[in-house]
């Protein structure tokens, strides 16, 4: 059983602090009948990385414009630095943004854009200069302050965007789907740039992503989010480990799900008897609420090991292989289990042949009873 | 989406002022776009419901007298000068839409689906004739056509003709021809605009399900094509139906139009009332025209699948 | 390979094409080619070059005053149309709001109306708000089919406006006002001044408003209208004519080029999502 500290593990090891930096207390905003956003309550630390995650249109966009300005709750309250937001408008708030479409103003070089916010704080030439020209080496943009922004390639004009908002030094800096118009190699690069960036500068970054990969990579949190609604604000682990139900689990990626009767519940932990695991005793999440007498385990695939020859394993599930993919690094294979109506789905590493076993091979797995995870129905 | 805010009853402060945010994005577009509204209103909206009071009226010399009456339509529709003015400029206005979007079609398909990189400017070469005076276009048809014209003196320089014709100028045709001209690039625009927006994977879908090049086009570019190809009708039918200076240049006395009596009553015969109500029959009779434009070209547009 | 190809499946539309340009242009080029014939009739053989028509036109007093109140109806009628354009343009692209497509369709209605309908329909109503007739009505009448063409370049121009980046001014710490004079004018202002050469142009070519609203003035389309009567007068309108085909023409092509600008600019916003 998973101590609970593995989980709360920040994964940053910057110190954060946790004071509050943004609070989001029941908002809602609803367009008619249409809520995009339905009483989410949120806090947002000091200094850390947070991603808002989930599909589109379940409202992390809207929640980021109304911390932004752009947008009102229609109730609740939203305060940024303990200062209460209700009536202050987008160009006086201490949060600044990096658009999805960068927003890069095209009549101006970079130079320009990024001076852009200063030239109101009226800091004087040389001072002015220096901000540009510090910001601009932080985003590796040095000597491109003269190129027009029609010059830029993507992920240049990310950069600027980037520099453009920091210059300003927000308490937060707010990312709206940054590296979603870049291509996959950029983006994982970005990513790291990002999250070293992000420690670098210590400003609170929030971070709008569909991406389940990139908010795992760069958070410290991570709020994942259905249809207006807060599903679970975690550690991109306990997120990815413990997820709260079937929808979160499924949208981190690939889960298997088994039926389970509940045998017995107490404050901590469940034991739930199954067809495929037989009788197991786990962790009972927090949000745990039981409906009926059913429950749904889950384990990923890659928490499922193959036993070659007579290797042996304390907890171990047979069955037979009934279909094999292959994705170059691993091998997805499809199991079925005597008694389990679905079958399995299994990631191995192809260090050791997974890749050649034949399909309709009898097969047995091993697997660590930590690794299933026990959601409602 | 609505601008109704239905908000939760508990939060009547943050509510009002949704309420209040939501109100002033209508009211801050209406109020932008009034000065131009009421522009539009008081120059167009309210000339025209004079026209349509006057048409009502009766001219007494230089008095007007208010009592209704539908004397001016009885005399716009069955005087036979009026009748057949109206005729004519129906006639004409309908044969100059369907020639200028005859013609105009392969030029748009040609600049869409060949133009290239060069779509642009071929655009600009087109358009750029439309620019320059519609007064000096009609002009230079008359140089054209004139009895000691260009194209008579062409023809005689070739030993084609012997003596200057005097078919050329001043009849319906020369009318026709000059207005097919004049219009030629109202009609292309519309058209290419429909092209551009069909999407070429449905002309490569067409193929490889067997049609060939023109049947594919039949089945396919064309029915899509339809909307501009109903614009492009209209744009060119309703304005000319109305054109004045045209027939008083070329037209001579059997290319005469609607609008040229029209003038008349607003000028010498100074009989506004009957002008008036010429104007509103011309207005409504090529509406119906342009009515049935649209659905003859429907009609033929659900024909094509 | 495929230029090739493409070349030769538009083979027949290509020859057509360019038929279709000489028909187009071809009659507006006699204009310009007899006004510098020494014949006073536009008429084959040529019979030698001369600019002596054109030496005429500065000695007529008639024709000065023509052109000296075209130009200030042009300026006037453009830039009050470009005004009105702006305005509404911005609300139509900006702003959602009940009856929009109605205001839009009014305000675009005088595109595809006879002009001879709105010219006496302006008429009656100037006489009867007691409107003496002069410039000012005429500009009047040009500011309302000027008001379309204006919308139609404005809009244009406005549409393909990243709204994110008026956001990002705001974001930036930018008011309201400071946005529109940082990043919404200058990036719009191609369009504007596009839209003032093109209703400069229209007010300078239109005759018919012009002859049924003014008084005792005349606009150059006015007073070329007026010489048609008299064919030994013929010349003298060639050459005028040409000069106002050639003032079209160069207006139009800087219209145009700022108009392609202005859309480079928004395009290249819009053009990270390709």
């Amino acid at each position: 059983m998973p101590e609970p500290t593995q989980a709360e593990r920040p994964q940053s090891d910057r110190p954060q602090t946790d004071r509050a930096m943004i609070e989001i207390r029941s908002v809602t905003r609803s367009y008619g009948a249409f809520k995009a956003l339905d009483d989410a309550t949120l806090t947002i630390r000091e200094g850390e990385f947070f991603s808002l995650l989930g599909p589109s249109g379940c409202g992390k966009t809207t929640l980021l414009r109304m911390i932004a300005g752009f947008d009102n709750p229609t109730s609740g309250s939203i305060s940024v630095g303990g200062q209460s937001m209700e009536g202050i408008p987008a160009n006086r708030r201490p949060t600044n943004m990096v658009f999805q479409s960068y927003a890069i103003f095209p009549h101006l070089n970079v130079e320009q854009n990024v001076a852009y916010g200063l030239k109101r704080l009226k800091l004087g030439v040389t001072e002015e200069k220096r901000r540009v020209e510090e910001a601009l080496a932080q985003v590796s943009l040095t000597g491109l302050g003269k190129r027009l922004a029609t010059e830029l390639s993507g992920g240049q004009r990310q950069r600027v965007a980037l520099a453009r908002a920091l210059v300003m030094r927000p308490k937060v800096l707010l990312l709206d789907e940054p590296l979603s118009a870049l291509d996959k190699k950029l983006r994982e690069q970005m990513q790291v740039e990002l999250r070293r960036l992000q420690q670098a500068v210590g400003i609170t970054f929030v971070l709008v992503t569909h991406d389940q990969y990139e908010a795992l990579a760069m958070s410290d949190r991570i709020a994942v989010m259905f249809g207006g609604k807060i599903a679970q604000v975690a550690s991109p682990k306990e997120i990815y480990q413990r997820p709260v139900n079937r929808q979160v689990a499924d949208f981190l990626g690939g889960m298997n799900f088994v039926k389970a009767e509940i045998v017995e519940e107490n404050a901590a932990s469940l034991v739930v008897d199954t067809l495929g695991f037989g009788r197991v005793r786990t962790d009972k999440p927090k949000a745990f609420v039981r409906n009926g007498g059913g429950a749904t385990l889950g384990i990923r695939p890659e928490r499922l090991r193959v036993l070659w020859d007579n290797a042996t394993a304390k907890f171990e599930v047979a069955g037979k292989v009934v279909e094999r993919h292959y994705f170059g690094e691993i091998t997805h294979l499809i199991v079925e289990i005597p008694g389990l109506e679905k079958p399995l789905s299994v990631t191995e590493t192809n260090d050791f042949g997974a890749d050649d076993i034949p399909v309709g091979t009898p097969i047995r797995l091993a697997y660590d009873p930590e690794a299933l995870v026990a959601m409602a129905d | 989406m609505t601008a109704a805010a239905e908000g939760t009853p508990a939060f009547g402060m943050t509510r009002a002022r949704r309420n209040a945010l939501l109100q002033s994005e209508s009211v801050q577009g209406f109020a932008l776009i009034s000065p131009t509204f009421v522009y539009a209103l008081i120059l167009l909206v309210l000339p025209i419901l004079v026209v349509l009071a006057h048409s009502f009226w009766t001219q007494h010399y230089l008095d007007i007298d208010h009592t209704f009456t539908l004397e001016n339509y009885r005399i716009a529709l069955t005087e036979p000068i009026y009748r057949d003015l109206l005729w004519r400029s129906l006639y004409i206005s309908l044969t100059v839409s369907f020639f200028t979007v005859i013609l105009a079609y392969p030029i748009a398909y040609f600049i869409s689906f060949h133009g290239g990189r060069h779509k642009s400017l071929w655009l600009f070469l087109i358009t750029i004739p439309f620019w320059t005076s519609y007064l000096l276009r009609v002009m230079s048809w008359k140089v054209i056509l004139g009895y000691n014209g260009v194209l008579n003196s062409g023809l005689m320089g070739l030993g084609i003709i012997d003596e200057p014709s005097t078919a050329l100028l001043y009849n319906s045709s020369a009318v026709i021809i000059t207005l097919t001209h004049a219009w030629a690039a109202f009609a292309i625009l519309p058209i290419f605009v429909s092209l551009e927006k069909v999407d070429r994977t449905l002309v490569e879908a067409a193929t490889d399900l067997g049609d060939g090049p023109l049947r594919s086009f039949l089945r396919v570019t064309l029915p899509l094509s339809a909307p501009g190809v109903i614009s492009a009708a209209l744009i060119v039918m309703i304005p000319t139906v109305g054109d004045y200076v045209t027939p008083k240049l070329v037209g001579g006395k059997d290319g005469v139009m609607i609008a040229n009596a029209i003038q008349a009553q607003f000028g010498k015969a100074s009989n506004w009332p009957l002008g008036a109500a010429l104007s509103v029959t011309t207005m409504l009779v090529v509406s119906l025209m342009a009515g049935a434009t649209v659905l003859i070209i429907r009609a033929l547009q659900r024909l094509a699948r | 390979m495929t230029a090739m190809r493409r070349l030769f499946a538009g083979g027949w539309l290509t020859a057509y094409a360019f038929l279709y340009i000489v028909f187009l242009y071809l009659p507006v080029i006699f204009l310009p080619i007899f006004s510098i014939n020494t014949a006073p009739t536009p008429k084959f053989p040529l019979t030698g070059y001369t600019l002596k028509w054109y030496e005429d036109l500065p000695k007529t007093p008639a024709l000065l005053d023509a052109a000296w109140n075209s130009l200030i109806v042009g300026v006037s009628a453009s830039v009050l149309a470009t005004l009105l354009g702006i305005l509404a343009a911005r609300s139509i692209t900006r702003y959602r709001y009940p009856g929009r497509r109605t205001i839009n369709g009014l305000i675009m209605a005088p595109l595809v109306l006879p002009e001879i309908i709105l010219a006496i329909s302006m008429l009656l109503v100037m006489l009867q708000l007691g409107l003496s007739l002069s410039l000012f009505t005429v500009v009047l009448g040009h500011v309302l089919i000027c008001i379309p063409y204006s919308m139609t370049v404005l809009t244009a121009g406005f549409e393909g406006f990243d709204r994110s980046l008026e956001e990002a001014s705001a974001d930036l710490g930018e008011s309201a006002f400071g946005t529109f004079r940082r990043v919404t004018l200058p990036m719009v202002a191609p369009a504007i001044i596009s839209s003032l050469l093109v209703c400069f142009t229209i007010s300078l070519d239109e005759f018919v408003i012009a002859f049924f609203l003014t008084g005792t003035e005349t606009t150059l389309p006015i007073y070329i209208w007026g010489q048609l009567r008299f064919a030994a007068k013929l010349p003298g309108v060639l050459a005028l004519g040409t000069l106002l085909l050639v003032a079209s023409f160069v207006l139009m092509t800087v219209a145009e080029v700022l108009r392609r600008r202005a859309a480079r600019r928004t395009q290249n916003e819009g053009g990270l999502y390709a």
